[in-house]
């Protein structure tokens, strides 16, 4: 019992965003309403992002910008350790992922309104009997 | 269903977690992805590129062709947003207030035009007047947020900011204004083409920067190969190059944010909504 309180406790990070991951996976496998789906997807994204930005996180380690690197002829002068200062790396790619994300969020709420301009819902089930409603018409 | 997809997301959960065992120690320095490619970032980049804020450097010199496709992919969002809802269509109910006595005509003729010069005002149904306390403290605050907006780009390489996150804050201001007053008084403002342009505007800078350095005799992207273009500051050709790849990004995520937010709240009509 012990050892996995030690592990859980070493690797809090890990466990708190796979929790959320859960909680967005479900919530867009199970929920109905396609606008829930939505935050769902929403939310697993964030789990990934925080995932990444914990990756690139050190120990005694700051802000990934060079301190003293402003002068211009000043910055060959001071040393730069690797240790001092977080990876950059991570937060780089989570900056694009965030925004793409907001672009297809956009994309997503967009087709749902186009759904709901048609349908009249945007429960699933709902839209599964209008759909077929609207096919043994036609 | 429901609990099909409980027990799917515990298994995968149960496995994630027990995945975690093996991975790196929560702020170890010696960690899988610390240590190959970002020590070269950390320790090489300001020599090289004389940019001291290392993410902004990696973004748009290092990973320049990443961060190019990624502001394709949001202009390619803001067409498809465009392109889904837009509707040129006239409503069929319209309502006009005569501004100097205030009478109110409703057309239900989608034909009718109405040529009296600006007494009329195109009113919405639903709309409800806001709050005078709202619309002064966004009028006040809507210049401040633009101009942090800029500083957040111009100060992208010294300092945490950049294209991504001052087109975000532009964008936000704008839709600020929406809110406190209405979409109206955004669109006679900022019209549906100059974003359009501007969206265009955003992508062409970044791309024309590449190919500039194309033509200037080095790779895509290359910034250094800019340097006879800027003979004062010879030093800071690929920080003066990055500056440039940012404002235009800035350029075109602010001009698809509100094409996103325009179409949809007014479900493409440009007219009435939020």
């Amino acid at each position: 019992m012990s050892d996995i309180l030690a592990l859980i406790v070493a690797k809090y990070n890990f466990w708190l965003y796979i929790i959320l991951m859960m909680i967005g996976l479900y919530a867009m496998i199970a929920k109905n309403n396609l606008m829930k789906k939505l935050v769902g997807m929403n939310i697993f994204q964030t789990a990934i992002i925080l995932f990444y930005v914990s990756i690139g996180y050190k120990h005694g380690a700051t802000l990934p910008i060079i301190q003293g690197g402003h002068g211009g002829h000043s910055a060959h002068d001071v040393v730069i350790h690797a240790a001092d200062y977080i990876n950059p790396l991570p937060h780089v790619l989570m900056l694009t992922a965030i925004v793409v994300s907001v672009a297809t969020f956009g994309v997503a709420m967009a087709l749902c309104v186009r759904i709901y301009q048609r349908y009249q819902t945007l429960e699933e089930d709902e839209l599964r009997m209008r759909v077929s409603e609207r096919i043994t018409h036609e | 269903m429901k609990f099909i997809g409980f027990v799917i997301v515990c298994l995968t959960g149960g496995l994630l977690l027990y995945g975690t065992v093996d991975l790196p120690d929560w702020g170890d320095p010696a960690s899988p992805a610390s240590t190959h490619l970002s020590d070269y970032y950390i320790e090489h980049i300001v020599e090289q590129t004389q940019v001291p804020n290392l993410v902004t450097a990696v973004l748009a010199d290092y990973r320049g062709y990443d961060t190019m496709f990624e502001t394709a992919v949001v202009f390619c969002a803001g067409l498809a947003c465009f392109l889904l809802l837009r509707d040129f269509r006239p409503k069929k109910d319209r309502y006009f207030r005569h501004v100097p006595t205030g009478v109110m005509l409703h057309f239900k003729n989608p034909d009718t035009r109405l040529v009296a010069g600006n007494e009329f005002e195109h009113m919405d149904k639903d709309w409800v007047p806001s709050d005078m306390i709202i619309k002064t403290v966004c009028r006040i605050l809507i210049p401040f947020i633009q101009i942090y907006a800029l500083y957040v780009v111009a100060h992208g390489d010294f300092s945490p900011g950049g294209g991504f996150q001052g087109g975000v804050i532009f964008g936000s201001s704008l839709i600020l204004m929406a809110i406190s007053y209405n979409l109206k008084t955004l669109v006679k403002r900022v019209t549906e083409k100059f974003l359009s342009i501007f969206a265009a505007l955003g992508v062409l800078i970044y791309v024309g920067l590449g190919f500039l350095a194309m033509i200037m005799g080095g790779h895509f992207l290359d910034y250094g190969m800019l340097a006879p273009l800027l003979p004062s500051d010879p030093g800071h050709i690929r920080a003066l190059g990055m500056l440039g790849v940012e404002i235009g990004v800035g350029i075109a995520v602010m001009a698809v944010m509100v094409i996103i937010y325009m179409n949809i709240v007014s479900e493409g009509r440009h007219d009435e909504g939020l």
